[in-house]
Parts: structure tokens; C-alpha cells; sequence
């Protein structure tokens, strides 16, 4: 078990730096003189030099890059090229907002969609079921912009139940930073919850048709128990979905925190690639794929757990 | 003996039409493809659609709302709301065409060739699709949009790499099923190179799913796209969706509608691909039904009322004891299936009995119905399945007239079970121990400690040699033989006092399938439980049965003593059974020294004898329902 | 083991490993046969055995660790790509499961053209060909626009045997290839196999667990424990009286349909059991 942790921890890390990598290349290719957009309009020939010996883009772009990964081997970001501030401590500033969508969008999607997808799995052809498969087809296709379109103008600007647009931080007062989340949670949320139930669904009505769970049955084991079983044998593709999710949510929000105009990671990287302000635009790469491994490594354990073969393996 | 087997091939199996004839019977499907259509449409004729030039600027219609002249009205700066909707199609269909077209390219050829060749080719190819996989993808889209110009083609493109792994690993997963079939082994011991069986044989299967796979994602690029342009990316000065959505949401309190057309245009869109895409899933999946439980509950109901006498088809079988005496007693036991073709009848109605301390062989071919009946004492068939019978009595008590949840009580208490196949017949996710002791614990009420050292006991007497050990075990860590062994603890720890078992030896080796006889045999003996075995090999019934019943086609074709039975069987197709078994039968020896004497002994007609009825067992394997 | 003057194929100190390069698990450990012209050999043993690997070593699909496979002569062992390709005319196979080993996709009629189409046959002399293949595996000439699926096992079975012997191979593999048939099919189709090979000449590879399969069809025996052969012999020997400890151990655990044969094979197996336990 150790090892295997350990071997993914590694794969994470090589993870980390390749898409590190490709995306400090992609990003200077994409962006060959930043001093343009830093400037803007105040873009003269002189001090769009000056600004560029300041942020060092007069230099090889290997040099930079190499500059750069050292730093980031240090746990140093480096600094903004728009307002010279710390990286780290920018997006720091800005990522508990978006960790609070992203996190209560995946609460929700497990609960709701696990909770949906078990009523579904237990009792295929009923109504629930019905809904649960309709659901799934149309809302999983759906952005999630879209969705909380649709939801601003009917909860926010009809019924008036949740706030429009703005944050409250949970300092402030828990329920209204809950008031505050909801909305833009439910849009995120809302594609992985019914893509969450199918996949239950379908892994329990799968299980459930395997020959354990006859011999189970014979076993004169009650409904309860027999559910277990089902449970636990079905979970490990959800879960997978699940952490796949994760992904996702971090690239809906960016928009979603945009409509409901949440100062989170989002805005952050949408002014950030306007300017052309490399750095910030790294470090929130970093960061993200940091997430993503973290995640997928909190899943491999879980799953070891669960499953005994992948143990083994 | 030479005849063709022209009658049992019969004609041509009724085809039920194309997949996509298939496809437009349903509604969703067809509605679906109209509005798909109609899209399409649109987009090829917007310029003759359109009313006005999307871009034409008339300040007097700045937030106009609908009218005669412009049926939607006008947007925040004066142009036509219908007109820039309508080419609008065109953008969001090309930007679709593009992302998808993109994903295709990249993930269907890289899966083909990850699945096929596998080994590091698809380590390094799964690799990259799972790192595709983690990075936002929108953060690089905003770095290439924001800095290139705004260039829709190649943010579109973009969009495209990272929806590729999603062909990836559909084209790869559906590969590697495909290659490990015998037929591409067959067609390379053919001679086929590598890229003949590649377009011959792997290709094909793969097509189906690419195109349900390219509905949903030409859906998620709409949405892609749309958001995009929202944030004011990729649209640049044309007239797309996400563009007008992103006006409207600016006034979104004074002219709701502004935001309500586009939003209703893309959302439209994306589920008429939703629904086209799983709908041709569910064309191509060749679906089982089920009852649903009101039907299951009006069935109970009949049963509960005992069906009156006179059936559609005449009981077969006979019964040695009397019901009171019996340990399992059937009484017209009939076994229904529901396939899409309808009810179809698989046990005709039998009447069979085993005594307390007797061993009963229930043998015949597939399609016979043996495991059917079975499984209807063990109350135990599988969803699509129900039985009738007029009685069903177990330990001298008639079963059908019991509450169902007395039913499912003598389960584990007076009737245990031992399946087929050991290595699936045990839960994956639990421990051995647990799969053994949670029912002593729930279903007998024992404790812990009292539970584990039945269990273990159970185990011991089976003739594990560790068996502490195996409790810890998961069942992966079990061989064939010992996985049947702990099956069998676990269906003789509730102390039953009928064990059923469907070919319990059938998955196992020879060696192995003798030991695993010479235990029942002893446990039927030390427990006198009353045996009924399912089997389709006679050596199992020479070796173990007291009494048999030959089974075809659901019928009962005889019931004797074992010894009577293979001694003078009553019935024709017994003796071709047993003939077939080919233990007593000439050797190649034999059977060339005969040839070479044309006149023939007599015993040369025994393979004839089997031969005539290869169409009998043909049909039977069609008819065959899978349970 | 006895010799045979010119073997059709000869497999000598055969080895095939498993598993990664650095930790390989050997599943043959240095096996020698010979399969002569027209004959039959049984290869028995059950699963672990290595029984089917040595045939798929035969065919090419599995790599050869060490040791020679001869086909008439010539030095088969790591053929490859063309040369491979080229054996599909003299050897051949038929699998055990007749519901995957037909492309589930293809017509009959494809399938059992394709091997020709591959060897350049022309579409004429293909289509007399498979026609003439179906005669002698008794299936009509209307089944070939079908699809596999409207076929039952025996059936399918018979389609298998058909695309073997369409190129005229001299040996064919036959992998277990009545074992998932019913009793009755299994009696006809191991009734058309021997009757193909005296109308044709060709040999067969025969595997199987069954001993009373390779009885019935083999007319000589080898059989197979772990990776090694132990005993190789004329077919009514083996399958009556096998001289190795394994092989007669496997004879008295195979049950006889035949309650009094039965019972004494019981005895002298119970015998044995408590001989090896003492």
C-alpha cells in the first residue's frame, strides 16, 4: 500500500512538471511580446524595453524557463508582471472562493447524485428511475453557464431567493456565504449530479445482476445487507467519475464565478490572460494540477480501500 | 447420418430493419433528428433565411420588441435579434464540426493503436490522455484566445485536443475487448496482416460507439464555444450564441428576452444531440426486459390463487413419496421468461420429489430447463423470470402458500445452494471470514466470536488446510477448487436440510472435480441432507445420484433409479445421452480398425445414433434461454 | 517417447514464458513432440497445464522462450511477418469457443472466404472453394449471407472447422474444441473431424481436458502436468492404462457414466488418494 501511494505520488510529480512545461511554452508561444498587453495603451518602443528588462522577457526563452522552474521547485511562483505582487500570495487570495463553489458543487454531486443514483439502482423501471435516465441524457450535455443562466433569472431576478452576483465570506456569516455559494454550486453541480446517479445506477443494476449476489440472496441474508454488498462493489466507477469531475468544475467556475460575479480564481485568470501576465497564469496552472493530483491520490487510496484487487496490483 | 442440416438452419431470421429506420420509430429519435435536421437546414440557408444582415445596424430598433418586421425584435445596438440568431446556426455548427473533427483525429487513431498493440504504446498513450484529462482546460483556452487574435478556428481546435481523450479511451477500451476474441486470433493464424485485421475486423465495432460518443461531444463543444464567447473570447464581430447571451445577461432585468432566445437556441441544440446520441445507444444495445413490479405483483397474486387444473401443456414427471415425507416436492412447476420477443415458457410443468437423506440428479443439455427448476425452488430465478406451480412443498410444507418474506426465510435455515462458477460466485469486496460469518450473524442470530469459530470449523471440515488464513483472504487470492470449497462451507454452515448444487464440478478441473464430489458426498451423508445436483455429465450421476430425472426441452423424459436408468433406460433420447458420453465408446483405434472393415461391427451405429439427433440438440441451443 | 521417421511437426525442449522480462513465470518448461503426417495427437492435461500455450506457440501468437518448433522440416520457431504469414496455408486452428471465434460482424460467406481473398485466390475459385467446404462440414449453401449470431453452437463449430480447412492446410490446432458443446453435438462434430482427416490427410494438434474426447478421436496421447509432459503414449493405452502417477491419477478421477464401473473407479481412486497421502 505504501509503495503503491508512494509510485503514484510519483507519477503525480511527473505530471505536475510536464504540464508545467507544456504550458510555459504554450503560453509564451501564444503570448510572444507580453509587454504589449501589460501596457496597453501607454505602449511605447521605450517602455515596453524598460518593462522589459524589468520582467526579464529580453532574455532566451530557456533561460527564463529554466529561471522560472527553479523557482518553482522552491515552492516560489514568482511575481506578477501586471502589479509585481507574489504570485502565490494573489491566487491565495482569491482560491477560497473558488474552492467554496467547486467544493460544494462536489458535495452536491456526491450526495444528490449518489443518493439518486441508489434510489434508481435499487428500483430500476420506477418513476425515479425514469427521471434519473431523462435527466442525465439532457442535463450532462448542458453547460454549466447555461444552467446558472437559467437560475439567475429565475431564483435571483424572479423569486428573488438567492442573491444575484457577490460573495460573502464565511467569516462574515456562514449562512449567507452559504446563501452566497449556492446558486453557483447548483449550475456546477448540477451536470456531475446526474452524471454521478447514472453511473451508480447503472454499476448497482450491473451488480446486482452478478452471480454473488444470488449466492448472497441464498445465503438468506436480509434487503439491507444485500445492499452492502451492492454498494460496495458499485461505488469505484463513481468515484472515478467523480474525481474526473473535479477537473471540470475548476474550468466551469471560471465562468460561472463571472456571472454571479464571484472574485475567485476566475476573473483572476480571465484578466490575467487578457494582459498577457505570464506568471499568474502559471501559477494557476500549477496550482490547479497540484489539486488534480492530490485528488486522484486521495481516489487511488479510497479506491484501494475498497476494491482489494487494485491492493494487490 | 450425411444429411445436411437444412431443416434445422430454417429461414432467415426476421431482420428488424436498419439501425437508423430503428432509430427514427422511436420519438425521441426522431424528434431529435427533425430539429437536428432543421438546425443543419438553417445554417446551410441563413443567408435566404435571414431577414436582415446580422450586422446591419438600425438605431431605431435598439431594444425593440418583437414586431411584425422583426419577429424578435432588436438587440442592445440596434440590429435584427432573428437575423444574427439564424447565422448565429452557422458559427455554433462549423465551431462543433471543427472541435469534434479535431478529437476524432487525435483520439480514435492513437486509441486503435494503444488497444491494439497495447504494451508501451498504451501506457504512454493512456498516460497523456489521463494528463489531457487534468489540466482545466479552460485556462488554456484563455491563454490561446486572449492572445491569438481572437482566432475561432484554432480555439475551436483547442477545444478538440482536450475532448480527445474522450475518443481515446472509448476507441481503446472497445479495441482491447475486441482483440482478445478468438476471431482475431483466427483471422491472423489466416494470414491476415496487421492493418487487414485492423480494417477488417477491429474497425467496425468501434464505429457505433464513435458516433454516439461525437453527438454528445459535438454537444459539450457547443457549450464549450458558446462559454467562450460569453466571456467575450473567439467571437470576435460575428453573430454567435454565447455572444448574445453575454448582451443579454447585461440587461437581463429590462429585457429578459435579449438573454432568452440565444439561451433557448443552445440549449435546443445541445439536447436534440443529447437525446439523438442516447437514443441510438439504446437502438444499438440490445436491451432485455424486465417485468415491471406491478405486473411481478399480479403474477404473485395468480400464484397465490393456484392456477386452475388443465394447463396449455401436459405436466411430465412423477413423484416416489408422499408431499408430508418429502424434503422438496414439484408440483406442475412451470418457468416463464420474459424476452423481447415476449413470454416465452422454458419448464413445462414437472413434477419431480427428493426424499430426506437422497441424492437426486437432475440431468440434461442446455436448454433443458434443469437450472430453471432449480432455481425456482431456491425462489432464486433471475429478474426477467417467474415461476407457477401448483404446489412447491419443502420439509412437508407447501412454500407457494407462504407470505413472501417466510418464503425468503428458508433460505439459509432449511434450503442452501452451491453455484457454478466459484470465482464469481464469491463477493470481490469482502473478505472470506466476513462472507462467511455476516450470515451466521444476521440470519442466526450468533455472536462474533461464535460466528468466526463456525466459520472456521466450517471451513476445516471442508478440507481447507489454513483456514485462518483463508478467512483473511479476499476471493481473488483463492484458487478454483478452494473458492468452490468455501462455497460449499458457507451453504452447509446454515445446517440445511436440502442442499442444492447447479453443476457444482462443471468449472472445475477433473482432480479437482472428484475431491469436490467426495465431499458432498460425505456432508450429505454426515448431515442427511437431501441432495439435488444439476448436471449435464453422466459420469457426475453414475458417481453420486440415487435417482435421476433426464430433463429436455423443459420436459421430464424419464426418472428412475441410477442404476435402472443406465441399465434399460425407458426413453430413447436417454440412451443417446448416454451414448454421447463416449466412456465405453470405440477409441480411434477401434474406430479406423472398423473402417478399414467396411462390413462393420454393430457397435460402429453408436455415433450414428448420436449423430441423428444433432438437430434435437441444435434447436434446443437456440431456444436456449440464458439466464 | 516414441519416434516418428518424418514428423510433419516437430516441437523440441520447448519453452514459453509469461509475464514481464524481468520476472518471467515459465508455463512450458522444455517440451518435445512430434505430430505426424494424417495423425492425431491428443494433448491432455488440465488448466495450468500449459496444453493450449504449446499450440499457440505452434500457431505464432505466443513468443518462444527457447527451443525449436519444425514444420516439415523447416524451422518455424520465431517465424514472423511475412514468413508467418505465409505458414497460414499448411497450419491452421480451430478455438474452443465457437461464440467468439467468428466475427460477429462478418457473413458466413466472408468468413470463410477471407482466408483465400488473403492468399489471392480469385473470387471464382474462392466461391467453388467455400462452397465445397460446406458440403463437408454438412452445412447448405444458403447459410452463407447469414450473420454467426443466427447460428447454434454446433453449427458455429462446423463454420470454424470450415474456415480451417478452406486453404487445405496439413495440420490443424484444435483448442479444446468440443468442450463448450453439448454431448450430443460434441459426439458429431468429433464424428466429422475423424471423418475430414481420413478424406484429407490432415493432422491434428488436439487439445483437450477430456480423456474421453482424445480417446475417441486421437491416436496417440501426450499428456501435460505444469508446464511439463509426462507421458506420452498410443491413445487406447493412455486413456486405459496410463503408466505415469499423474496421468493415472487423472484417469481414476474422470468419472464413468456407468454406475458400476463407476464405483470400482471410485475405490481404486480413494485407493490412490490415501496412497499419496500416506
Amino acid at each position: 500500500m505504501f509503495i503503491f501511494t508512494l509510485k503514484r505520488l510519483v507519477s503525480g510529480v511527473i505530471l505536475l512538471f510536464v504540464m508545467s512545461t507544456a504550458t510555459f511554452f504554450l503560453a509564451h508561444a501564444a503570448i510572444p511580446d507580453p509587454t504589449l498587453g501589460l501596457l496597453g495603451s501607454a505602449a511605447t518602443p521605450d517602455a515596453q524595453a524598460a518593462l522589459a528588462e524589468k520582467i526579464g522577457t529580453d532574455r532566451p526563452v530557456l533561460v527564463q524557463y529554466l529561471d522560472w522552474l527553479g523557482g518553482l521547485v522552491q515552492g516560489d511562483l514568482g511575481t506578477s508582471w501586471k502589479n509585481f505582487q507574489p504570485v502565490g500570495a494573489q491566487i491565495a487570495l482569491k482560491l477560497p472562493v473558488t474552492l467554496s463553489v467547486v467544493t460544494f458543487a462536489i458535495v452536491l454531486s456526491a450526495v444528490l447524485g449518489g443518493l439518486l443514483g441508489v434510489l434508481a439502482g435499487l428500483r430500476p423501471d420506477t418513476w425515479i428511475d425514469r427521471v434519473v435516465k431523462a435527466a442525465a441524457v439532457i442535463l450532462f450535455a448542458l453547460p454549466g453557464f447555461w444552467v446558472a443562466l437559467v437560475l439567475v433569472m429565475a431564483f435571483a431576478v424572479q423569486l428573488q431567493w438567492f442573491p444575484a452576483v457577490g460573495y460573502v465570506p464565511p467569516g462574515q456569516s456562514i449562512p449567507d456565504w452559504l446563501r452566497s455559494i449556492t446558486l453557483p454550486a447548483i449550475s456546477l453541480a448540477l451536470g456531475a449530479v446526474v452524471m454521478i446517479a447514472e453511473q451508480l445506477r447503472n454499476a448497482i443494476i450491473q451488480a446486482d445482476g452478478q452471480d454473488y449476489m444470488r449466492t448472497l440472496r441464498s445465503r438468506g441474508l436480509s434487503r439491507p445487507r444485500l445492499v452492502t454488498h451492492l454498494l460496495r462493489n458499485s461505488a469505484p466507477p463513481s468515484l472515478t467519475i467523480l474525481a474526473l469531475m473535479f477537473v471540470g468544475l475548476l474550468s466551469g467556475a471560471i465562468i460561472v464565478e463571472q456571472i454571479f460575479a464571484l472574485p475567485g480564481v476566475g476573473p483572476l485568470t480571465q484578466s490575467s490572460s487578457q494582459n498577457g501576465d505570464i506568471p499568474m497564469l502559471l501559477g494557476i496552472t500549477v496550482i490547479t494540477v497540484v489539486f488534480v493530483v492530490i485528488i486522484n491520490l486521495l481516489l487511488d487510496v479510497l479506491l484501494g480501500w475498497i476494491n482489494p484487487k487494485v491492493r494487490v496490483k | 447420418m450425411t444429411a445436411p442440416l437444412t431443416d434445422n438452419i430454417g429461414s432467415r431470421e426476421h431482420r428488424r430493419g436498419s439501425t437508423f429506420v430503428r432509430l427514427l420509430k422511436r420519438p425521441a429519435g426522431a424528434i431529435s433528428f427533425a430539429i437536428l435536421v432543421l438546425i443543419v437546414l438553417v445554417a446551410v440557408f441563413a443567408p435566404l433565411l435571414a431577414p436582415y444582415d446580422p450586422n446591419f445596424v438600425d438605431l431605431a430598433i435598439t431594444r425593440a420588441a418583437p414586431s411584425p418586421e422583426h419577429p424578435l425584435g432588436g438587440d442592445t445596438t440596434g440590429r435584427d435579434v432573428l437575423s444574427r440568431l439564424i447565422y448565429g446556426t452557422r458559427i455554433t455548427l462549423w465551431g462543433a464540426f471543427v472541435a469534434v473533427g479535431t478529437s476524432i483525429v487525435i483520439g480514435v487513431p492513437s486509441g486503435l493503436a494503444a488497444g491494439y498493440f497495447g504494451g508501451r504504446t498504451d501506457r504512454i498513450g493512456t498516460w497523456i490522455s489521463d494528463a489531457v484529462q487534468s489540466v482545466p482546460g479552460m485556462i488554456i483556452l484563455l491563454i490561446v484566445g486572449a492572445n491569438t487574435g481572437n482566432n475561432f478556428d484554432l480555439l475551436m481546435i483547442t477545444v478538440g485536443v482536450f475532448m480527445a481523450p474522450g475518443y481515446f479511451r472509448l476507441t481503446r477500451s472497445t479495441v482491447l475487448a475486441v482483440r482478445n476474441e478468438p476471431y482475431v486470433d483466427a483471422a491472423r493464424v489466416a494470414g491476415l496482416s496487421n492493418t487487414r485485421i485492423m480494417t477488417r475486423h477491429v474497425i467496425r465495432p468501434v464505429l457505433a460507439p464513435i458516433v454516439i460518443q461525437s453527438a454528445l461531444t459535438a454537444g459539450m463543444a457547443m457549450g464549450m464555444q458558446a462559454g467562450l464567447q460569453f466571456l467575450g473570447i473567439g467571437g470576435g464581430t460575428t453573430p454567435g450564441w454565447g455572444a448574445a447571451m453575454n448582451e443579454g445577461f447585461r440587461v437581463m432585468r429590462t429585457d429578459p428576452l435579449l438573454l432568452l432566445w440565444p439561451s433557448l437556441a443552445l440549449g435546443i441544440s445541445i439536447a436534440a444531440l443529447a437525446v439523438l446520441g442516447s437514443t441510438l445507444a439504446d437502438v444499438i444495445s440490445v436491451k432485455t426486459t424486465t417485468l415491471t413490479r406491478r405486473q411481478r405483483r399480479r403474477l404473485a397474486a395468480t400464484n397465490a390463487d393456484a392456477l386452475p387444473a388443465g394447463a396449455v401443456e401436459a405436466a411430465t414427471g412423477s413423484v416416489s413419496h408422499a408431499a408430508a415425507d418429502s424434503a422438496v416436492r414439484l408440483e406442475n412447476l412451470r418457468v416463464k421468461h420474459e424476452t423481447p420477443r415476449g413470454v416465452v415458457e422454458v419448464v413445462h410443468g414437472i413434477t419431480l420429489d427428493v426424499a430426506p437423506g437422497e441424492v437426486l440428479g437432475i440431468v440434461g443439455e442446455s436448454g433443458s430447463g434443469k437450472s430453471q427448476t432449480v432455481f425456482s425452488m431456491l425462489d432464486l430465478l433471475p429478474k426477467s423470470g417467474y415461476y407457477t406451480a401448483d404446489a412447491i412443498w419443502i420439509g412437508g410444507e407447501d412454500v407457494t402458500r407462504l407470505p413472501r418474506a417466510a418464503r425468503a426465510k428458508l433460505l439459509g435455515h432449511r434450503i442452501g445452494y452451491v453455484p457454478q462458477e466459484p470465482m464469481t460466485n464469491l463477493d470481490p469486496s469482502f473478505t472470506v471470514g466476513h462472507q462467511l460469518t455476516e450470515p451466521l450473524r444476521a440470519v442466526h442470530g450468533m455472536s462474533r466470536s461464535v460466528a468466526k469459530a463456525r466459520a472456521l470449523a466450517m471451513l476445516e471440515r471442508v478440507g481447507i488446510a489454513d483456514p485462518a488464513r483463508v478467512m483473511r483472504s479476499y476471493p481473488h487470492e483463492l484458487s478454483g477448487g478452494m473458492a468452490q470449497r468455501v462455497l460449499i462451507a458457507g451453504a452447509i454452515a446454515g445446517r440445511p436440510s436440502v442442499l442444492v448444487a447447479d453443476e457444482p464440478t462443471t468449472a472445475l478441473d477433473v482432480t479437482v472435480q472428484a475431491e469436490v464430489l467426495e465431499l458432498l458426498r460425505e456432508l450429505q451423508q454426515e448431515y442427511r441432507m437431501a441432495l439435488v445436483i444439476v448436471t449435464h455429465n453422466f459420469g457426475v450421476v453414475a458417481d453420486i445420484c440415487d435417482r435421476v430425472v433426464v430433463m429436455r426441452s423443459g420436459s421430464i423424459e424419464e426418472i428412475g433409479e441410477t442404476t435402472r436408468l443406465f441399465a434399460a433406460p425407458e426413453r430413447e433420447y436417454t440412451r443417446e445421452l448416454i451414448a454421447a458420453s463416449l466412456d465405453g465408446a470405440e477409441s480411434r483405434g477401434e474406430l479406423d480398425r472398423a473402417a478399414r472393415e467396411p462390413a462393420g461391427s454393430t457397435r460402429a451405429a453408436d455415433p450414428a445414433a448420436a449423430t441423428q439427433n444433432t438437430d434435437a440438440s441444435d434447436e434446443a441451443d437456440r431456444r436456449e434461454v440464458r439466464a | 517417447m516414441s519416434t516418428i521417421e518424418k514428423p510433419l511437426l516437430e516441437v523440441s525442449d520447448l519453452v514459453v514464458a509469461y509475464g514481464t522480462r524481468r520476472e518471467p513465470t515459465p508455463v512450458l518448461h522444455g517440451v518435445s513432440l512430434q505430430v505426424g503426417a494424417g495423425e492425431c495427437l491428443g494433448l491432455v492435461g488440465e488448466s495450468g497445464s500449459g496444453k493450449s500455450t504449446l499450440g499457440k506457440a505452434v500457431l505464432g501468437l505466443v513468443p518462444v522462450a527457447s527451443g525449436t518448433i519444425t514444420f516439415d522440416g523447416r524451422d518455424i520457431t520465431h517465424a514472423k511477418g511475412r514468413d508467418r504469414r505465409e505458414l497460414a496455408a499448411d497450419i491452421q486452428v480451430v478455438f474452443q469457443d465457437p461464440y467468439g471465434s467468428l466475427d460477429p460482424l462478418m457473413t458466413v460467406g466472408d468468413i470463410l472466404a477471407e482466408p483465400l481473398a488473403t492468399a489471392g485466390t480469385g473470387r471464382a475459385e474462392a466461391k467453388a472453394a467455400v462452397g465445397e467446404m460446406l458440403d463437408r462440414v454438412r452445412l447448405p449453401k444458403n447459410v452463407l449471407d447469414r450473420y454467426p449470431r443466427e447460428f447454434s453452437g454446433g453449427q458455429r463449430q462446423r463454420i470454424a472447422i470450415a474456415r480451417a480447412l478452406v486453404r487445405r492446410p496439413r495440420l490443424i490446432i484444435c483448442d479444446e474444441p468440443v468442450s463448450a458443446l453439448d454431448l450430443t453435438t460434441q459426439a458429431t462434430i468429433l464424428e466429422l473431424l475423424i471423418e475430414l482427416q481420413r478424406d484429407s490427410g490432415v493432422s491434428y494438434l488436439f487439445v483437450s481436458h477430456d480423456l474421453g474426447v482424445v480417446r475417441r478421436v486421437c491416436h496417440r496421447v501426450a499428456v501435460m502436468y505444469r508446464g511439463d509432459l509426462v507421458e506420452t503414449g498410443d491413445g487406447e493405452q493412455i486413456t486405459n492404462d496410463p503408466q505415469h502417477a499423474y496421468s493415472r491419477r487423472l484417469l481414476m478421477a474422470s468419472p464413468v457414466a456407468d454406475p458400476v464401473l463407476q464405483a470400482e473407479r471410485r475405490e481404486a481412486w480413494l485407493a490412490l488418494r490415501a496412497e499419496q497421502a500416506a
